[in-house]
């Protein structure tokens, strides 16, 4: 198997779907002849067209509003949010309008699309080109939040997410874009949406992550076996719906949680994957519940120093880890 | 443009049954059978002239709450706007989950709306990309209130239109009021037709109790876009003869003289005089047919009361498509 | 502040300590918890714990030395340090050649060895809830978490230690020291305990549960002829009572928690084919008793006291008219209480039905008589020679007791035990009953 990288397992996850189903199109802020800041969709716009691959005014409430009324009409977009950090201008559309449509039609209408947003710190892109904010977005119904952790699931649940019925939240973590390589098969696949992956076993702690912390989490991981600690990796990979079974599943095997995200940590989405376990695992429990985030300040800074400061990485886990296996 | 004596009192009649529906609903409001209505009396001539300009049920229509003469020429039973009054089961927009007057029909192609202004422009700039893709010769309507094209929402969806000349039609329904506040609050030029010429695409104010004349500006209208001449935006006056809702108190910011010296330009009134003038209908047929109309009301009432209220447990369902049978 | 080594408290009854060797010397560097001395009682030989990290500041008492439980053994402090001299000292001076303390880059975690009288620390959801569900006393069980705290690892290893061989794991709670300062008499925590009623039983006839009696010899009497089996019980008897002098003491045990657990238990073990019997607790409840008294588990020789080291105990089994047997159930120490169970119901049923083998006799190094099977509430056994003890077991009755001043209806059991006083004196001997008590009546 070819290996590739995050950013391109995506381009060649859209390149399939455009080439499978006509209603596929893409929209977005330098999608076109640029291909997208991030490359992600270079060579699509010659391939298919100015009619499949759209180049938007510079709006992205009408991205995603524009999306929904084609999704409306029968066609799956792809709304491409250039950075994260833009996505709040289009809030409104996604929560009242997306996330509810099928609700407060009964089901008369849905919406079928796909809202692509490459997020995170750690590349020097201080505020407003470094946040997460899958937070947000994992407290409404109706809405789907993926974010993949590496190159076969981002292909194959960009994929399943294209053909899901549902509005998809699809967070990628820009950082890992070049630097996740993996092997992802020639033969076409996809990743089922809900599921969490256990992409490592262990038996003394479950570190339960997604996108780039997962990435470091394994690296963490590694270094725990060093210290005679065993830990599983769960990926989380769809934070909403959640898979409480996984997560339940692994503590109740390993008894310790330790909880990454890279967003702020007050109101995060570890909150609700701690308040689930707490509640639905508390006799399973060895040890409190840890969750490890970034700070409670507005956003990564730019300079490096503040911006590692912010950054959780996998130096940060392995402590974090460490104790936590030490309890 | 020479309308038949039937298209006449066709769009008459449709007029005739939304006022007198609106105004039973005033009536139920007071007498405490309803919780809520919200009114498009003065709209009927703007709204049934528009709705007639289209090719009904083939066509798309992104509408907002005041647009109950629309719905009802677009093919929503009295039946069933008295049963969303009621929260009854059975209600074609939302089975009751949304407040009266949030208006959706599947079956005509008139897209669920929402509270929060404007949102609808934006889903019809994206169902007229939907169509532009997909190569075919259909039109989207979208109307709003003239208070909401202060939105940014609705600029983008017009700049969308615009810079894709999409088939799109933006009908303002300027009654002189966005709840309390008048238009010159809302925008600086007189007309929100005149916000066109910023935005690119053809604009024109018309007068909105003129059910005939809106019919032949919004046909022409209809026609160019179908032929791929791009979007237009039209403000049809008129006045909003009713508080904004069963709960507002215009008192509080309108005079009663105000009020009554715009009733002389009430649509109805226009319409039946122009109707006895060209000899369409005598006295004694407009008053057989208020009697029919409100028969039909009582009629509607009844059914409306007589329907069940839905089970409490259908408020789970359905949050994601896959929970929509047959979807 | 220089932390003061004790003698350790060994056990139930044992009052004293020799300290057999200093495993670090004055001056030496020590981590808390790693071993400090070799101490032996009559009950363990074992090595001791640091109850500090510093230096060994000073020793007071030689190796070889005797001294009682409690006794100021040395110093832990640091370099340098003054030891306190309000406490009382073998006057010996502190050692000047102390080395400078090391500095250990790499953690460790203390671990706390189980005791009754530890701060049990945190107590996870998970810990909880496996020690409800499996019965564990979570004093009984070592931590090895953060700050001696049990993690799940350490009660799922009990667990699988237990499921092997609870008594075990019950002993060794019992015999491994508490943490220093923390170490008071046992006598002074449950003093009930350790007061027992001592009776000089009243000498009768060992009455053994459905023995056929002779009777007197009246009109139409009628003489029985002896069987093998009823002359071997006869000469056997004589003998005992006529070899070792036999003394009776009785203590009462609560029953309430063996009921409970039997009551729990009954069901799941009867599906997997095992008679649960109280018999099985007792039997149970004697042999860690045993272990804790080995002297119980012994025969006079002339030479000297036999201590076994097997726990083979022997329960007097009525055949009816026919008689009494003793069926043995060997390394009774050695088995969970199902596994007690499932022997015994094993060794009952084919001496009922006279298939027992030689071997299921022999060996037997204590004896257990159930004589409340027939009502008897308690009795003074006669010793199965040549053992050192016999315990009578008597009916259940629900009787009115006082608990903490409070009047109580409880299942009680007397439990006379008879034992061989040229081995064995009434303190001893009550120690041990009072151990088989505290067992029944802590039953987890």
């Amino acid at each position: 198997m070819p290996e590739i990288t995050m950013v391109e397992a995506i381009r060649d996850a859209m390149d399939e779907e455009l080439a499978r189903d006509e209603n596929v199109f893409i929209v977005g802020e330098d999608v076109g002849q640029r291909g997208g800041v991030f490359r992600a969709t270079v060579g699509l716009f010659d391939k298919y067209g100015a009619d499949r691959v759209i180049d938007s005014p510079l709006a992205e409430l009408s991205i995603v509003g524009v999306g929904i009324g084609a999704a409306l009409y029968g066609m799956k977009p792809i709304c491409e949010i250039q950075f994260a950090d833009f996505i709040f201008p289009a809030f409104n559309q996604i929560l009242s309008e997306a996330a509810k449509m099928t609700y407060r039609s009964n089901g008369a209408w849905t919406v079928p699309m796909v809202i692509r947003a490459p997020y995170g710190g750690g590349i020097g892109g201080g505020l407003y080109h470094s946040q997460s904010v899958e937070a947000f977005f994992t407290h409404i119904p109706g809405l789907k939040v993926v974010i993949p952790s590496n190159p076969y699931d981002a292909k194959g649940l960009l994929k399943s997410a294209v053909r899901d019925p549902n509005p998809i939240i699809f967070l990628e973590p820009k950082k890992g874009y070049r630097l996740i390589k993996g092997e992802v098969p020639d033969e076409s696949y996809v990743v089922p949406i809900g599921p969490a992956s256990v992409s490592r076993t262990g038996e003394d702690l479950t570190i339960f992550a997604y996108g780039m912390m997962h990435y470091y989490a394994l690296q963490a991981a590694e270094q725990l076996e060093q210290e005679g600690f065993s830990a599983e990796v769960v990926d989380l990979r769809t934070l909403y719906p959640v898979d409480r079974d996984t997560i339940l599943a692994s503590v109740k095997k390993t008894g310790k949680a330790l909880v990454v995200h890279e967003d702020n940590l007050t109101g995060g989405y570890g909150a609700e994957i701690a308040a689930t376990i707490a509640e639905h695992g508390f006799t399973d429990l060895d040890a409190p519940v840890r969750r490890l985030a970034g700070p409670d300040v507005p956003a990564v800074p730019f300079s490096h120093p503040m911006q590692e400061w912010f950054m959780v990485n996998t130096e940060k886990i392995f402590k974090s880890a460490l104790e936590l296996a030490r309890y | 443009m020479e309308l038949s004596s039937e298209l006449k009192k066709e769009m008459y009649w449709m007029m005739l049954l939304s006022r007198r529906l609106d105004e039973r609903a005033w009536v139920l409001h007071r007498q405490g059978k309803i919780a809520f209505h919200i009114s498009g009396i003065g709209h009927e001539a703007a709204q049934v002239g528009a709705a007639f300009a289209l090719k009904r049920g083939e066509d798309w229509v992104t509408p907002y709450y005041r647009d109950l003469a629309l719905m009802l020429s677009l093919g929503l039973s009295p039946a069933e706007f008295m049963i969303s009054l009621m929260g009854k089961a059975g209600e074609p927009s939302s089975g009751s989950r949304q407040m009266p007057s949030h208006f959706s029909l599947r079956k005509v192609n008139a897209v669920s709306h929402s509270a929060p202004v404007a949102t609808q422009a934006v889903h019809a700039a994206g169902i007229g990309l939907a169509i532009k893709i997909k190569k075919e010769k259909k039109v989207v309507l979208t109307t709003i209130g003239e208070g909401s094209t202060s939105q940014g929402e609705w600029y983008e969806a017009v700049n969308w239109a615009a810079v894709h000349q999409l088939p799109v039609i933006f009908l303002v329904q300027n009654n002189q009021y966005a709840i309390s506040v008048p238009p010159e609050m809302q925008m600086a030029v007189k007309s929100s037709a005149d916000k066109a010429c910023g935005l690119g695409l053809p604009g024109q104010t018309i007068d909105g109790t003129d059910v005939f004349a809106v019919y032949e500006t919004i046909s022409e209208l209809v026609e160019a876009a179908r032929e791929g001449k791009g979007p237009a935006l039209v403000e049809a006056k008129m006045y909003r003869i009713t508080p904004h809702s069963s709960d507002d108190d215009d008192r509080t910011y309108r005079s009663r003289e105000e009020v009554e010296e715009n009733k002389k330009h009430d649509p109805l009134l226009l319409i039946q005089n122009k109707l006895l003038e060209e000899g369409i209908y005598t006295e004694k047929d407009l008053e057989e047919l208020d009697q029919k109309a409100k028969q039909m009301v009582t009629d509607a009432v009844k059914i409306a009361e007589d329907a069940p209220y839905p089970a409490a447990e259908e408020a789970a369902y359905p949050v994601y498509a896959e929970e929509v049978p047959n979807a | 502040m220089a932390v003061k080594i004790i003698m350790p408290k060994l056990g139930e009854s044992v009052v004293e300590g020799t300290l057999i060797k200093w495993l670090v010397k004055v001056g030496e560097h020590v981590e808390e918890f790693d071993s400090l001395m070799e101490v032996e009682s009559a009950k363990v030989n074992t090595e001791i714990p640091s109850p500090a990290t510093g230096t060994l500041l000073k020793i007071n008492i030689e190796e070889g030395s005797t001294v009682d439980a409690g006794t100021i053994l040395g110093w832990i402090g640091k370099p340098g340090e003054t030891v306190p001299d309000d406490e009382e000292v073998d006057g010996e001076d502190i050692s000047e050649s102390v080395q400078p303390m090391q500095t250990k880059t790499k953690e460790t975690q203390p671990t706390l060895q189980a005791g009754r009288d530890r701060d049990l620390g945190f107590i996870s959801p998970v810990v909880a809830r496996l020690a409800r569900e499996n019965h564990v006393d979570l004093s009984k069980v070592t931590g090895s978490g953060n700050n001696g705290r049990i993690t799940k690892k350490d009660i799922l290893q009990f667990i699988e230690k237990s499921s092997d061989s609870p008594p075990e794991s019950d002993m060794a709670a019992w015999e491994t020291p508490g943490e220093g300062d923390l170490f008071r008499p046992t006598e002074l925590q449950f003093p009930d305990r350790f007061t027992p009623t001592k009776s000089a039983t009243p000498k009768v006839e060992a009455p053994l549960p459905s023995a056929n009696r002779e009777g007197s010899g009246s009109t139409g009497d009628q003489l029985v002829p002896l069987t093998k089996m009823r002359k071997a019980i006869a000469d056997h008897m004589v003998m005992s009572k006529q070899t070792s002098p036999h003394v009776t003491t009785v203590m009462e045990a609560d029953m309430k928690r063996v009921g409970e657990h039997l009551q729990e238990n009954k069901e799941s073990f009867s599906r997997q084919g095992i008679r649960l019997t109280y018999t099985a607790y007792f039997v149970a409840a004697t042999a860690l008793a045993l272990r804790a008294y080995p002297l119980v588990n012994s025969t006079w020789t002339d030479h000297g006291i036999l201590v076994k080291s097997a726990i083979n105990i022997g329960l007097a089994t009525s055949l009816e008219d026919e008689g009494l047997i003793v069926p043995v159930i060997k390394h009774a120490d050695g088995y969970s209480i199902s596994g007690i169970a499932r022997v015994l119901g094993d060794l009952v049923n084919r001496a009922r039905n006279h298939q027992l083998k030689p071997d299921d006799v022999l060996e037997g190094t204590f004896s257990i008589t159930n004589h409340g099977t027939a009502g008897s509430l308690f009795a003074t056994p006669v010793i199965n020679q040549p053992q050192a003890g016999i315990l009578g077991i008597g009916a259940i009755k629900k009787r009115v007791v006082v608990i903490q001043d409070a009047i109580a209806i409880r299942p009680m059991v007397y439990l006379s035990f008879t034992f061989d006083h040229r081995i064995l004196d009434g303190s001893t001997a009550d120690n041990f009953l009072a151990k088989v008590v505290s067992v029944l009546e802590n039953w987890q």
